[in-house]
C-alpha cells in the first residue's frame, strides 16, 4: 500500500495546489455573494442603525449638549433636550437639503433639494450599475474612477473641439463618453483574461494612470482651456451639454434621464439577455461556465468594457450636465462611492438606482445641513459607511434586531466547505466550546426539508474532494502579452481620433 | 467500553431528523450505520459527538448517562470521530494535525511535539499505517490524510470510532486498505460505528449492520443478507441492482480518438498515446484509479484541455475546436464533479436546465433569453427526469446530490446526441437514484448514441460497459469485454498488462468482491 501512496504522490500534490487556487478564488465570491443575498430588511435595518449612530455623533459633538453634560446630575433633562435639539435640527436640515424644503417661500425653493438630490445622484447611479455588473460578472471593479475619468476626458475632448448641430453632437459626445471608459475597463478585462493578474491591483493601479494622465493632459493643449494656466478645460459647447430637464432654474438637467435609461438597460443586460446570462454564470461558477461552453475570457472583457463604459457615461454625464467644464477633480469620489451604492443595491440595478438616490440625497442635505446647523457634512460620510458596514454584516444586523438566521442553513449548501456544519465541529473541536448549541437553534428556525438537503448536499460534496477540477487560470504565452493589449488599445485611441478629424 | 444510544430523537423545529433512535456498541465490533443520502445518519453522529444536543434520549457509555457539550468532552469520553470532509489543516505537519487542539508544551510555552512523534510512530507501526510524522498533510494522498484523521483519534485514546462516509473519497485500493485498518482496530478492541451508504463495504466489514431510513431505524440485518434485501430496506422499496442490459446493437464507429495526448503543465503526460473508437449503439466504459488521465481525457475531448493527437466525431475533426463548438456538434457531456464544473449553485433549475443552450431556441434567441419559455422546458425536463424540486425556480444548491446529478443529465441527455460522455455519473448519489440514472445512459445506447463512461467504480463499469477501457498512468492497458471479471481489471487496473499476468501480483480483492 505504501507503493500505491508513493506512485500517486506527484499528481495528488499537483492536483491538490490547483484545486487550492480554485478554491481560493471560491471563497472569496461566497463572500460576495453573502454580501448580495441578504434581504430588504436588512438593508432598511442597516440605514436606520447607521442614522442611530451618526446621531450618537451629531450628540456628542454638540457644544450645548456638552455644556449642559457638565451638571447632567443636577440637571439631566437639559442635556437630554440639548441632544434631541442637536439631532432633530441635523436631520431635519438634511431633510429640507435633500427631498422637500418646508420652510422655502416659494414653490421652486420647496421642490429645489429635490432635484439637487436627483442631480447629484445621475452620475453616482449610473457608475455604481457599472459597478455593479461587474459584481455580478465575479469581478471586482475598482477601477470606476478611473475610467470615469477617460469617459469625462473622451466627452470633454469631442465637446470642446467639434461644431456639430445640437442633438448629434451631444449624441457623439455621449458615445465618446462610453466609449473612453469602456477602453479603459476592457484593458483590465483584458490583462486579467489573457495573463490572469487580478483586477483589484490592475484597477487601482490604472486609476493612478487615468489621475495623471487627466492632470498632465489639462496642462497641454490637448485639453487645458486657451490662455490658462490653472487644469482646467473649456467650457463645452452648448450643443454638447445635456438642457434642463425642467426649466433654468434648476440644475437637473437630461442627464437624469439617461440615468434611469442606463438602470432598465442593467436590468435587461443582466436578467433578460445573453450577454447578461454568460456574465452571472461566469461570475457565479466560471468553471461551470466554462464547461458548459461560456468563454469565461471573452466575458472578462465584455464585463469590464461594459461596466467601464457605465463609468464612462458618468464622467461624460458630469461634465456634460453638471459641470460644464473638465478639470482634475472630476471623478471625485464617485469611483468608491459607487462601489458601496453597488453593494447596497445588492448589485442589482433597481436596488442600485434607489441606492444612489439615497446616496445622492445624503450628499445634497449634508450642504445644507452643515450650512444650517454647522454638523458638518463628513457626517454624512459616516452615515454612508456604516450603512455599507452593516450590510456587509449581516449577522451584526440581525442579532442587534434578533432577527431569525434566514438561510443558515442554506447557506451549508454552498460549495464553501467553511460554512458546513461539520467545520463548525472542527473549530468547537479545537476550541472546545459549544458550537453545536449555536447551530441547533438555527436548525430550529429552519425548516426541514432544508436539512435533509443540507446533509445530502454534504454527502454530494464528498466528490470534490478527490477531483482534480480544471485549471481555470488562462494558459501563458499563447496570447498576446500586457504590452500588445496597450499598444493595441493605443491603435483603437488613434483610429478614434483620426475618426473624428474626417 | 459500552456505547449506547437509547431512544435518541432530534428535532429542527416541525422536521425530525431522529425519530426515537436506539443503537448500541460495544469493543471489538463494527456497527454499520446504512441508510440513503438525508436519512439521518450525519444527525445522529453529530449528536453522539457532542456537536448537536438531542431533543429526547440519551446516550450512556458503560451504562452511564453522558451528556456531552462539545467535541471536547466526547473526546475525553473515548468517542473519536473521522469527519467525511477531512479536518485537517493542510500546510501543518502530520504530527502538528495530531497535536491540534490538545498540545503539549515544555517551559515558555514551546510547543513539545516528539511526544506526539513518537505516538504517531508507534500507532502507525502497530497498525501499519506507513504514515510519516514530519510530511505536510497536503502532500499526502487522500487516503494517507485519512490514516492521519484516524490516528489523531487514537492518540485520544478513542475506543469508539466513528467513520463517517469513510470510503467516499477512496479509490477501491484505499477503500481495501481502509477495510483492513478497520478490522486490525476491532480485533484490538475498540468499537467502530461505520457510516456508509455502499452496500458491499458495509457487507464486508460489520459486524452488525442497522439501517436508517427518514430518521427511523427501520431494521438491523445480519452482514450475511443479500445486497438486495439491504438496498430494499434502505430505499423502502425493492431496488434492481443488477440489471441486465440488452445486448448492443452497434453501428458505425463514428467517434473515434488516435493518439490523444494530454501534457500537464509541468510538462508530464497526464493522457498517453490514447486510441480508441465508439460505435453507434454501444457503451464504452474507462475503468481506471481515480488521477490516472480519465479526467483530463474527458476534458481534452470537450476542448477543455489543450490536447494533440486526434478526435474525429462523425469524420469532423473536434481537436482545436472551443468547447461551445463541440457542444454545438451533439456531444453530450456529464462532468465528474457537479458542483464545480455541472452546475451554477446560485443559478436556479431553469437556468441550470439551458445553461449550455441558454442563445437557441427554445430558450431565446442569440441577443435575449425568454424566461417563460426556459421555465416551461426545464419544468417539461423536471417531469420527464424526476428531479424532486420544489419548482424550477429554486436555486439549484438546495437540491438533494442525486437531484442535483439528475439536473446535469437531463440538461446533456437531450435528443440528438451524436455522442455522450458521462464521467463519474452516480458519485455521491443515492441508491434510488443510481439506478434511475444507468436506466437514461443504456437508453440512450439503445437509441444509437455512442456512449462514453468514465468510473472509479467498478461496480458502474461493469453494470454499464459493452466494453471496458482500462487506464492506468495515462495509458490505456487494454480494451476489454464487458463481462471480463473483476480480478483481471483489477490487476489491469494496477498496471498490469492485459496479457501478461503473473500470480505473484496479487491485489486485495476482499473487500471489492461482490
Amino acid at each position: 500500500m505504501s507503493s500505491t501512496a508513493t506512485t500517486e504522490r506527484p499528481e495528488r500534490g499537483a492536483s491538490r495546489s490547483s484545486a487550492q487556487t480554485t478554491s481560493g478564488a471560491g471563497s472569496s465570491g461566497s463572500v460576495m455573494r453573502e454580501i448580495m443575498s441578504g434581504n430588504g430588511m436588512v438593508t432598511v435595518l442597516a440605514i436606520l442603525l447607521s442614522l442611530i449612530i451618526s446621531a450618537l455623533l451629531i450628540i456628542f459633538t454638540n457644544q450645548d449638549f456638552l455644556d449642559a453634560a457638565a451638571y447632567f446630575f443636577s440637571r439631566p433633562m437639559d442635556a437630554l433636550a440639548a441632544a434631541w435639539t442637536a439631532v432633530t435640527s441635523a436631520y431635519a436640515a438634511l431633510f429640507r437639503g435633500s427631498i422637500f424644503n418646508y420652510e422655502a417661500s416659494s414653490v421652486t425653493g420647496m421642490f429645489h433639494p429635490l432635484t439637487e438630490t436627483l442631480t447629484v445622484a445621475t452620475p453616482l447611479i449610473i457608475i455604481s450599475l457599472g459597478i455593479a455588473i461587474s459584481f455580478r460578472a465575479g469581478l471586482f471593479n475598482i477601477g470606476g474612477q478611473g475610467q470615469m475619468i477617460f469617459g469625462a476626458m473622451f466627452a470633454t475632448w469631442f465637446g470642446v473641439h467639434l461644431q456639430l448641430p445640437a442633438g448629434i453632437h451631444l449624441l457623439l459626445v455621449l458615445i465618446m463618453g462610453i466609449l473612453g471608459g469602456a477602453l479603459w475597463g476592457s484593458v483590465v478585462g483584458a490583462l486579467k483574461a489573457w495573463t490572469g493578474a487580478h483586477e483589484v491591483i490592475l484597477t487601482i493601479m490604472l486609476n493612478y494612470v487615468a489621475i495623471n494622465l487627466v492632470t498632465y493632459l489639462l496642462y497641454t493643449p490637448v485639453l487645458q482651456a486657451e490662455g490658462s494656466t490653472n487644469p482646467v478645460s473649456d467650457a463645452l459647447e452648448p450643443t454638447a451639454l445635456f438642457p434642463p430637464l425642467i426649466g433654468d432654474s434648476f440644475r437637473l438637467n437630461w442627464g437624469f434621464v439617461v440615468a434611469i435609461l442606463a438602470t432598465v438597460f442593467a436590468w435587461w443586460l443582466l436578467s433578460r439577455s445573453t450577454i447578461g446570462f454568460r456574465l452571472r454564470a461566469v461570475g457565479a461558477n466560471p468553471t461551470a461556465a466554462r464547461t458548459a461552453g461560456i468563454s469565461v475570457r471573452s466575458m472578462y472583457i465584455t464585463a469590464m468594457a461594459i461596466s467601464g463604459g457605465l463609468a464612462g457615461l458618468a464622467g461624460m454625464a458630469q461634465v456634460s450636465g453638471t459641470e460644464k467644464v473638465l478639470n482634475t477633480d472630476v471623478a471625485g469620489s464617485f469611483g468608491f462611492d459607487a462601489i458601496t451604492v453597488a453593494l447596497l443595491g445588492r448589485s442589482n440595478p433597481i436596488g442600485v438606482f434607489f441606492a444612489g438616490l439615497l446616496f445622492g440625497a445624503l450628499r445634497a442635505g449634508g450642504v445644507t445641513m452643515q450650512v444650517e446647523t454647522g454638523v458638518p457634512i463628513d457626517i454624512v460620510l459616516v452615515v454612508q459607511s456604516f450603512i455599507v458596514l452593516f450590510i456587509a454584516a449581516p449577522p451584526l444586523v440581525r442579532t442587534i434586531f434578533r432577527l431569525p438566521q434566514p438561510g443558515a442553513l442554506k447557506a451549508r449548501t454552498s460549495a464553501d466547505p467553511v460554512t458546513q456544519p461539520l467545520a463548525a465541529g472542527v473549530a468547537a473541536s479545537t476550541t472546545a466550546t459549544a458550537d453545536g448549541t449555536t447551530h441547533a437553534p438555527a436548525g430550529a428556525t429552519g425548516d426541514g426539508a432544508g436539512l435533509a438537503d443540507a446533509e445530502e448536499e454534504a454527502t454530494a460534496d464528498e466528490a470534490d474532494v478527490s477531483s482534480t477540477p480544471p485549471d481555470s487560470g488562462p494558459p501563458l504565452g499563447s496570447h498576446p502579452t500586457a504590452e500588445e493589449v496597450h499598444q493595441d488599445e493605443d491603435a483603437r485611441r488613434r483610429a478614434a481620433g483620426e475618426g473624428e478629424q474626417l | 467500553m459500552k456505547l449506547e444510544l437509547r431512544g435518541i430523537t432530534k428535532r429542527f423545529g416541525e422536521f425530525t431528523a431522529n425519530d426515537s433512535i436506539d443503537l448500541v456498541v460495544e469493543s471489538g465490533e463494527v456497527h454499520s450505520l446504512l441508510g440513503e443520502n438525508g436519512a439521518g445518519k450525519s444527525t445522529l453522529m453529530n449528536v453522539l459527538f457532542g456537536l448537536y444536543e438531542p431533543t429526547e434520549g440519551q446516550i450512556l457509555v458503560d451504562d452511564q448517562p453522558v451528556a456531552f457539550s462539545g467535541p471536547g468532552e466526547a473526546m475525553a469520553a473515548g468517542i473519536g470521530m473521522v469527519h467525511q470532509h477531512f479536518m485537517l489543516i493542510p500546510v501543518f505537519t502530520v504530527a502538528e494535525n495530531v497535536a491540534l487542539g490538545d498540545e503539549h508544551t515544555r517551559a515558555a510555552g514551546i510547543l513539545d511535539l516528539e511526544s506526539t512523534r513518537r505516538k504517531i510512530r508507534e500507532i502507525s507501526d502497530r497498525y501499519g499505517f506507513h504514515v510519516d510524522p514530519d510530511a505536510i498533510v497536503e502532500d499526502l494522498p487522500v487516503g494517507v490524510q485519512q490514516r492521519v484523521e484516524i490516528i489523531k483519534a487514537l492518540v485520544r485514546d478513542a475506543k469508539v470510532l466513528i467513520l463517517d462516509e469513510p470510503t467516499a473519497v477512496l479509490t477501491p485500493q484505499e477503500t481495501d486498505e481502509l477495510l483492513e485498518i478497520i478490522r486490525q482496530l476491532r480485533d484490538n478492541g475498540t468499537a467502530i460505528v461505520f457510516i456508509s451508504h455502499k452496500l458491499r463495504e458495509v457487507k464486508a466489514i460489520s459486524t452488525r449492520i442497522s439501517v436508517l431510513r427518514r430518521g427511523r431505524l427501520v431494521g438491523t440485518a445480519d452482514p450475511s443478507a443479500e445486497q438486495s434485501e439491504l438496498a430494499a430496506l434502505m430505499v423502502g422499496r425493492d431496488v434492481v441492482l443488477n440489471r441486465q442490459k440488452s445486448a448492443p446493437k452497434v453501428g458505425e464507429e463514428t467517434f473515434v480518438v488516435r493518439d490523444l495526448t494530454v501534457l500537464s503543465p509541468t510538462g508530464q503526460r497526464i493522457v498517453d498515446h490514447v486510441s480508441f473508437g465508439i460505435r453507434q449503439g454501444e457503451i464504452l466504459a474507462v475503468a481506471g484509479v481515480q488521477g490516472n488521465g480519465q479526467t483530463e481525457l474527458t476534458e481534452a475531448i470537450m476542448g477543455l484541455h489543450k490536447a494533440s493527437g486526434s478526435i474525429r466525431l462523425d469524420g469532423q475533426e473536434l481537436l482545436g475546436r472551443t468547447t461551445r463548438q463541440i457542444i454545438r456538434a451533439g456531444v453530450g457531456y456529464v462532468p465528474e464533479d457537479r458542483s464545480t464544473d455541472g452546475l451554477v449553485g446560485s443559478f436556479s433549475v431553469a437556468e441550470n436546465m439551458v445553461l449550455n443552450r441558454f442563445d437557441q431556441a427554445p430558450a431565446g434567441n442569440a441577443v435575449q433569453l425568454s424566461p417563460s419559455a426556459i421555465r416551461e422546458f426545464a419544468a417539461q425536463r423536471v417531469e420527464t427526469f424526476d428531479v424532486r424540486t420544489q419548482g424550477v425556480d429554486v436555486p439549484v444548491s438546495t437540491l438533494s446530490g442525486g437531484n442535483q446529478q439528475k439536473v446535469v443529465m437531463a440538461r446533456e441527455l437531450v435528443d440528438g446526441l451524436s455522442l455522450f460522455i458521462a464521467s463519474q455519473p452516480t458519485r455521491g448519489v443515492d441508491v434510488g437514484s443510481i439506478e434511475f440514472l444507468h436506466d437514461r445512459i443504456v437508453q440512450e445506447r439503445d437509441a444509437g448514441t455512442p456512449v462514453l463512461i468514465v468510473s472509479t467504480e467498478l461496480d458502474e463499469v461493469l453494470e454499464l460497459a459493452d466494453r471496458i477501457a482500462v487506464m492506468y498512468h495515462g495509458k490505456i492497458m487494454g480494451i476489454v469485454p464487458g463481462d471480463t471479471s473483476r480480478d483481471e481489471l483489477g490487476l489491469m487496473m494496477a498496471g498490469i498488462q492485459h496479457e501478461v499476468q503473473h500470480d505473484q501480483h496479487t491485489v486485495t480483492q476482499e473487500g471489492t468482491r461482490a
